[in-house]
């Protein structure tokens, strides 16, 4: 068990900074590039976990317990988020049954 | 070391299928994958508490709310909208440029040191507890706060409104 974690050790900071830049570029690309509003919520999810990553990381590096209690909030922040935004969903598809967001274009101007 | 790397890339290559798949119910499986890639790098971090949670809130609670609200849509494989080829292309540019400036700004900063654990118990539940409910009481009180509320809003949302109807 304690040669398991020394592997983790000799990974630069730089390296989980990239991982996490390239997952949150994927989160983005998939909010711009879907119509479905439950594959658009993935996205942001992907988007939110590189964020708990990267903080994790930095709160090990730095020998901080404060980032790893900040991924704990984003973690239920992202729950709230999630049974609200889906619940809009559902209703979206009762009005209009759809879920392609081009549907929702009468706040456009 | 390796298998950093080897999880880094099973990581890219399932958000990347997240994105691409056709079917939403592939895009939500292949998001479970990404997830437990994720659990496995809070592990090899040794931060126990953030793993079991992401484990179990994010592939336990959040991904069946999603499965779910999936099964309550009845979606068919025609009606997958998608968008044209131009604003495809369009929105992988502007991804891709994002993460060139965040990279060209990492590269500024040059070499790093590596993640090494200054304190092996900081990730265990007994530490962060104590920081919780010391330091982020108040916070962590409204967090609840916050929970509550977005069950009712969740639930008030997704009925059906009896009077109007």
């Amino acid at each position: 068990m304690e040669s398991f974690f020394k592997t983790a050790q000799t990974v630069p900071l730089n390296h989980y900074i990239l991982l996490s830049a390239i997952i949150f570029a994927i989160g983005v690309i998939g909010v711009l590039i879907r119509r479905n509003a439950i594959v658009i919520f993935m996205s942001i999810e992907l988007m939110l976990n590189a964020v708990n990553l990267l903080l994790t990381a930095f709160s090990v590096y730095r020998g901080d317990a404060t980032g790893q209690v900040f991924v704990f909030f984003i973690m239920a922040l992202a729950a709230a988020e999630v049974a609200v935004g889906l619940a809009i969903i559902v209703m979206i598809y009762r009005n209009t049954n759809s879920i392609d967001i081009n549907v929702l274009n009468r706040l456009k101007w | 070391m390796s298998i950093f790397y080897f999880i880094a890339f099973l990581s890219i290559l399932f958000a990347v299928l997240v994105i691409s798949a056709k079917n939403p119910v592939h895009s939500i499986l292949y998001l479970v994958l990404t997830f437990f890639t994720f659990t496995i790098q809070y592990i090899l971090l040794n931060a126990q508490f953030v793993a079991i949670v992401n484990f179990i809130v994010y592939m336990g609670a959040i991904l069946v709310l999603f499965l779910y609200t999936l099964m309550l849509i009845n979606l068919n494989k025609n009606s997958e909208p998608m968008k044209t080829n131009l604003v495809k292309i369009a929105a992988v540019l502007g991804g891709g440029c994002l993460l060139v400036v965040v990279v060209a700004a990492l590269k500024a900063t040059g070499a790093s040191d590596p993640v090494l654990f200054k304190d092996p118990n900081l990730g265990l539940v007994k530490n962060l507890g104590k920081v919780l409910f010391d330091e982020f009481l108040l916070p962590f009180e409204i967090s609840s706060l916050l929970l509550l509320s977005a069950m009712v809003g969740a639930v008030l949302l997704a009925t059906k409104d009896t009077k109007t109807a």
